[in-house]
């Protein structure tokens, strides 16, 4: 038995240890990065994934899309990556917070020890073992082979179930009509929806619009790029410098990682 | 017979003129409405080009499997070839309201609801999807490159 049919015996195991099947992973793929002790960044491509993708062509798992955001460089007073996730996707509330849609909004952690406060952005984490896609009963939640976490409102029945496995509180429920939606961001009364990575633009070859407001006007916290580029300027910056992801106790191997948290 | 020939076509040829004039009338109408029976035939705006992506009538009865398939595409895989895509299809077939800017699917002078309210079938695509394209995408050339204008009397859906 070879060991990519051993690792997926584990994964079908009831309470199986996304740990254990990273090492099997890695060992299979005898080429990884350690990013920290027990996590592991596969660089398992070949070519340059950096290159633009053609128009026809699918996602890859040769990619893996993720992001470093530096809280060093986040100020508590910004907010652009907000409004420029708004404006990109069509984002418009009612003034109604508790049920108004949110793709990424700005939190503030404080230590009730030391009185110590950071401001945080937080979307979707786009993780590599999604809780959302796993209690999805019709399949709507979904990852893409470049590791984006979607929701396919084709089939999305609107039941929430993903909103209530996130534990980041990543995702929305749309309560009322939407008109005047962009051509890019299609989105609909009675479907979840969260943050896509802007992923009209990935297909494009751009940035998500809020790595490029905070470059553009912001602190310049947000790196965006492939984690499986050992190239990439993302995949240097987490191999130097110590991140964290938020809740890494639950093993989800989040593509968006925090520095100086 | 050859009679009989020469009849037939004085006879085709006098029909060909009069449905011209039906075609130039109909064009100087403002409000184009085609009433030739008992249920008024939808009025099927211009497209841009000399031909839509497929054949007409191939587009007439596929059309929604082309959507489909694309939609399942684009979605899960992130192929945007641009081929069959809806957002294509809206752009080509954009009519302008008044106001010379497009139409939304709130309009009965959309594309996709002039002849889906005749047809009597409901979609349920713009309940998520834009119906226009976005302020300013469209080409200032839109309407002199409509050149599929088809009369109502020939569009007829069968």
């Amino acid at each position: 038995m070879s060991l990519k049919i051993k690792s997926m015996d584990v994964a079908e195991t009831p309470g199986f240890d996304p740990q254990r099947r990273s090492f099997l992973g890695a060992a299979a793929a005898a080429a990884g990065v350690a990013l920290a002790p027990g996590v592991m960044l596969y660089a398992i491509t070949k070519s340059s994934p950096t290159k633009a993708r053609a128009l026809d062509a699918a996602a890859s798992s040769d990619v893996r899309w993720g992001m470093l955001i530096d809280l060093g460089r986040c100020d508590s007073g910004c907010d652009d990556c907000v409004t420029a996730c708004a404006t990109e996707n069509g984002i418009g509330g009612h003034g109604r917070p508790e049920t108004d849609p949110q793709w990424i909004r700005k939190i503030e952690l404080t230590d009730p020890q030391t009185g110590n406060s950071k401001s945080l952005p937080m979307m979707c984490l786009h993780c590599e073992d999604p809780p959302c896609v796993d209690v999805c009963p019709t399949g709507a939640s979904f990852k893409r082979a470049d590791g984006i976490v979607l929701v396919d409102k084709h089939t999305c029945i609107g039941c929430r179930y993903c909103i209530i496995a996130c534990p980041y509180k990543a995702r929305s429920f749309v309560h009322e009509l939407v008109e005047d939606q962009k051509t890019h961001a299609p989105r609909g009364k009675g479907t979840v929806e969260g943050c896509t990575m802007c992923v009209h633009r990935i297909d494009a070859d751009r940035q998500p619009a809020c790595v490029e407001a905070c470059s553009d006007t912001g602190g310049g916290a947000m790196l965006f790029g492939n984690l499986n580029d050992p190239d990439s300027e993302i995949s240097k910056r987490v191999a130097r410098y110590a991140s964290q992801q938020i809740r890494a106790d639950l093993g989800l191997n989040t593509a968006v990682r925090y520095q100086n948290l | 017979m050859t009679q009989e020939r020469t009849s037939y076509a004085m006879i085709a040829a006098v029909l060909i003129y009069m449905a011209g004039l039906a075609v130039a009338a109909s064009a100087t109408e403002t409000e184009p409405v085609a009433n030739s029976g008992r249920v008024p035939l939808p009025v099927i705006p211009i497209g841009e080009g000399d031909s839509c992506v497929e054949d007409i009538d191939f587009m007439r009865r596929n059309h929604m499997s082309l959507l489909m398939h694309q939609r399942d595409e684009t979605v899960q895989e992130g192929i945007r070839s641009k081929q069959y895509s809806l957002k294509e299809c809206l752009s080509c077939h954009a009519v302008l309201g008044p106001d010379a800017t497009p139409v939304t699917a709130a309009s009965p002078q959309h594309f996709c609801r002039s002849c889906h309210d005749y047809a009597a079938v409901k979609i349920d695509c713009f309940q998520c999807h834009a119906s226009r394209p976005e302020p300013g995408t469209l080409p200032a050339d839109h309407l002199q490159r409509s050149t599929l204008a088809v009369s109502p009397a020939t569009h007829r859906i069968e």
